[in-house]
């Protein structure tokens, strides 16, 4: 084997380009290093329109936008998916998680929802409440600042609500609610369910003059080719490039494994060019992992050496134990007054302009933490499925269902817009016994040993979900609406969907003062080598009933500053 | 190679292979250069050619393919906001039946399944019956019963059928028209229209000051120290 050796020593390699690797390349060479980033998917700006699918028509498409290349549809904006030719995992007995991976430059962050919430106080301390997980070494005080700096710089909107454990920050006004959310709002109100504008890093009002403003397409899945929403490239990667240090993008670029010297310290990283099919080697006095964590904890564990013969930084044991995803439920709603609707511009945002934080106390439930409720539904553009089951809502008004002829044509017309959902994503319970880990058995593509998953929901996941159906159908009922589809019971785990099915899987490299409990240290700074660092979501010791992204930027601004002072003391 | 060079080298890829394709059916290889250039909407180059593959082949038969059309023309009739063949619904289903092979089987059956039928009462196969015979064949299939669980093929060949004919139609650009979706276009959202609010009984009034101003959209954000928007 002949490994293609670049001379020159970077600062920093930042492995990953999402929203960790995104923001730690910002704020690195921002303060003047040389900065490697390398990202194992193609390079991506979504105002190139020869990747742009923004403002695009079904009809462009021989399919029209059905999903069988991308799994949101073919014009969302993440390569990959829960499935990647040539990059198989594995599964041990009958677990069943499902991993998404998105290949390109700003990866998952160019079609995620935007939602952009802080961990609250409570959030960094969820042991104190109810004896189960573990506290975070550090709490919500600390992470505070990073958070301004975070709205200030990516802009977010939202509304001062002065909620403990919602904590308000540095708000751009939020867009008034669509007919819909207000069927929610009052049908929720009714049974007790707070309900207040959501909080998505969407720009509704200009923050600089590098990035446009929102012009309400509702679709921040496609990537924003103005740049009005927050995509890891366009707002991090690229004005890294206009600062004072130098970057260098290594893009379609595999990492196998962080390379140590002797000592057991990093000397940079060994990759794949995926075009050329060689391994390169890269080398850096630190190395920022910023894969996702799951493919941080796979790196980790395949960086096997004499220094560290268990994997990188696994002296512990525990790279790859405690993964955990949110829990997920959702449910659909037929609302009879919304039949027949006017029809008017309702794209919006990117998302909804509504939702509800968790409202109750768990004193008084049969389960620990709690769930946000997100609400959609509209006059939104077709896509392949439209049209499906044009009448089958007749059914509730006593109608016949199916047919042909123009008839159809009117039923379509008649309950476009009539149906919402509800999807409740709540707080899981960390565990040793969830974990991933390599399987000795199967490589990928690039003949990189890949990662088999053990995973089992537990009953405070299943009873969280099981409230959050009663909660669905409360609500449902208040707001004049019909149910659809049947209640999930027991056999169905109460609707619970698989876990990675809601994509916040953290946990798999957790933060800690002792290093025989956790992987890094709360500057995300490997226990075992300092000069390796983990700024994806692995640190997260528990996950909060919050959407994973805010947090992983805060803590990587954070730890990219205390990069910056220990380089400067030469402690790494 | 750039992106623009290995679109022309696909192409060029599929003309050979369009050659041997016309002995077989009858698209000509002018069509399938035309729809290979028609859709251009952001694929990868992987994407691209996966899609260019599947355009320059054809799954149904010609007479298939007529059938089709007549059975879409039947679930929804011409009328002057658009057509079946104005929104390329045989076309769409012929793509579909690629990209999802498990929709082969399925659709060629319940074809199969429509002659058979007609074979047996008309003596002839679906295409050369009257259209009052078309029509009396699709009573019996067309009205799924709703508290079954398990439906005959040929009610799911025909639910089958009623959908892929649908979403066809309400993607295509009549259909999009007809339907009258408003969006996906820049524009400025201000919240539900005053009527439709009043007509539900709703109003923004107990909450307005939070809201965007679409008038200050465009000036730059400043806040105070406590997160007040002042600019």
């Amino acid at each position: 084997m002949q490994i293609i050796e670049d001379q020159k020593t970077y600062d920093v390699i930042v492995v990953g380009s999402g929203a960790g690797g995104g923001m730690s390349t910002k704020i690195l060479a921002e303060a003047g290093l040389n900065v490697a980033v390398v990202e194992a998917g193609p390079f991506f700006d979504p105002a190139n329109p020869e990747q742009q699918t923004q403002l695009k028509w079904p009809y462009e498409s021989p399919r029209r936008g059905a999903g069988t290349t991308r799994a949101f549809g073919e014009f969302d904006m993440a390569y990959g998916g829960w499935e990647i030719e040539g990059e198989p995992y594995t599964q041990v007995g009958d677990t069943q998680f499902d991993w998404f991976r998105s290949r390109m430059l700003g990866g998952r962050t160019n079609h995620w929802g935007r939602i952009s919430l802080r961990f609250g106080p409570r959030d960094f301390k969820g042991k104190d409440r109810d004896g189960l997980g573990e506290n975070w070494p550090i709490g919500y005080e600390d992470v505070k600042p990073y958070y301004d700096k975070v709205d200030k710089l990516i802009g977010v909107f939202g509304s001062k609500e002065n909620i403990y454990n919602e904590p308000d920050g540095f708000f751009l006004p939020p867009p008034k609610p669509r007919l819909h959310e207000l069927y929610y709002k009052k049908g929720a109100e009714k049974s007790g369910v707070k309900v207040m504008p959501s909080r998505l890093s969407i720009l509704t009002k200009r923050i600089n003059d590098d990035r446009g403003v929102c012009f309400y397409c509702n679709q921040c899945s496609r990537s924003c080719s103005v740049y009005a929403d927050f995509s890891a490239g366009s707002c991090l990667i690229f004005p890294a490039q206009k600062s004072k240090g130098q970057v260098d993008l290594y893009v379609n670029s595999m990492v196998r494994e962080v390379s140590v010297n002797e000592e057991g310290k990093a000397t940079g990283v060994l990759f794949i060019n995926k075009e050329d099919r060689k391994e390169y080697s890269l080398k850096a006095k630190v190395v920022v992992l910023a894969a996702s964590a799951c493919s941080t904890a796979r790196i980790l564990l395949n960086s096997k050496s004499k220094a560290h013969p268990n994997g990188l930084g696994n002296s512990s044991n525990l790279v790859g134990k405690y993964v955990h995803d949110s829990t997920g439920s959702d449910r659909m709603a037929f609302v009879p007054d919304l039949m027949n609707r006017k029809i008017y511009n309702e794209d919006g945002v990117g998302g909804m302009h509504l939702y509800s934080p968790w409202w109750l106390d768990n004193k008084n439930l049969d389960f620990p933490r709690g769930y946000h409720i997100e609400v959609w539904g509209g006059l939104g553009m077709p896509s392949y499925g439209f049209g499906f089951n044009p009448n089958s809502l007749n059914e509730y008004l006593g109608l016949k269902v199916g047919g042909y002829g123009n008839s159809l044509r009117s039923d379509v017309r008649k309950y476009y817009g009539a149906v919402m959902g509800m999807s409740g994503r709540g707080e899981s319970i960390a565990s040793i016994d969830n974990y991933c880990e390599i399987d000795p058995t199967t490589v990928d593509e690039f003949g990189i040993p890949v990662l088999r998953f053990n995973y089992k929901w537990s009953d405070y996941e299943r009873k969280q979900a099981k409230h959050m159906h009663d909660t669905f159908e409360e609500i449902i009922h208040n707001m004049g609406g019909i149910v659809l589809g049947d209640k999930p019971g027991a056999d169905q785990d109460y609707g619970l969907l698989n876990p990675g099915r809601i994509i916040h899987e953290v946990g798999t490299t957790r933060m800690g003062s002792d290093p025989k409990k956790s992987v890094v240290n709360e500057f995300e700074q490997l226990h075992d080598a300092n000069n390796v660092f983990v700024v994806d979501a692995g640190p997260f010791v528990s996950q909060a009933d919050k959407n994973p992204t805010w947090t992983i930027l805060a803590l990587s601004w954070r730890t990219s500053e205390y990069i910056i002072q220990e380089l400067k003391k030469q402690n790494i | 190679m750039d992106r623009r060079e290995s679109i022309r080298s696909l192409f060029l890829g599929s003309m050979a292979g369009s050659l041997a394709l016309e002995s077989c059916v009858s698209a000509p290889a002018e069509d399938i250069k035309a729809s290979v250039w028609k859709y251009q909407y952001g694929r990868t180059p992987q994407e691209a050619a996966y899609d260019e593959k599947l355009l320059s082949t054809q799954f149904f038969e010609n007479s298939e393919l007529n059938t089709i059309t007549k059975l879409a023309n039947l679930i929804l009739p011409p009328t002057a906001e658009g057509t079946i063949e104005q929104a390329e619904v045989p076309q769409f289903i012929e793509f579909m039946a690629k990209d999802f092979p498990s929709l082969q089987t399925k659709i060629r059956g319940g074809l199969m399944w429509l002659d058979h039928h007609c074979n047996q009462h008309y003596s002839k196969v679906f295409m050369n019956c009257s259209e009052d015979q078309q029509l009396e064949t699709l009573d019996k299939i067309a009205y799924p019963d709703p508290k079954v669980k398990e439906q005959k093929q040929e009610v799911n060949f025909f639910s089958l059928m009623r959908n892929l004919v649908l979403t066809g139609y309400f993607t295509s650009e009549v259909g999009i028209k007809e339907l009258g979706y408003q969006g996906n276009q820049p524009n400025v959202w201000d919240g539900v229209p005053s009527d439709v609010l009043k007509e539900h009984g709703f109003s923004y009034d107990e909450w307005e000051d939070k809201f965007a101003d679409p008038a200050q959209r465009n000036d730059t954000a400043v806040w105070d120290d406590d997160g007040n928007l002042i600019s």
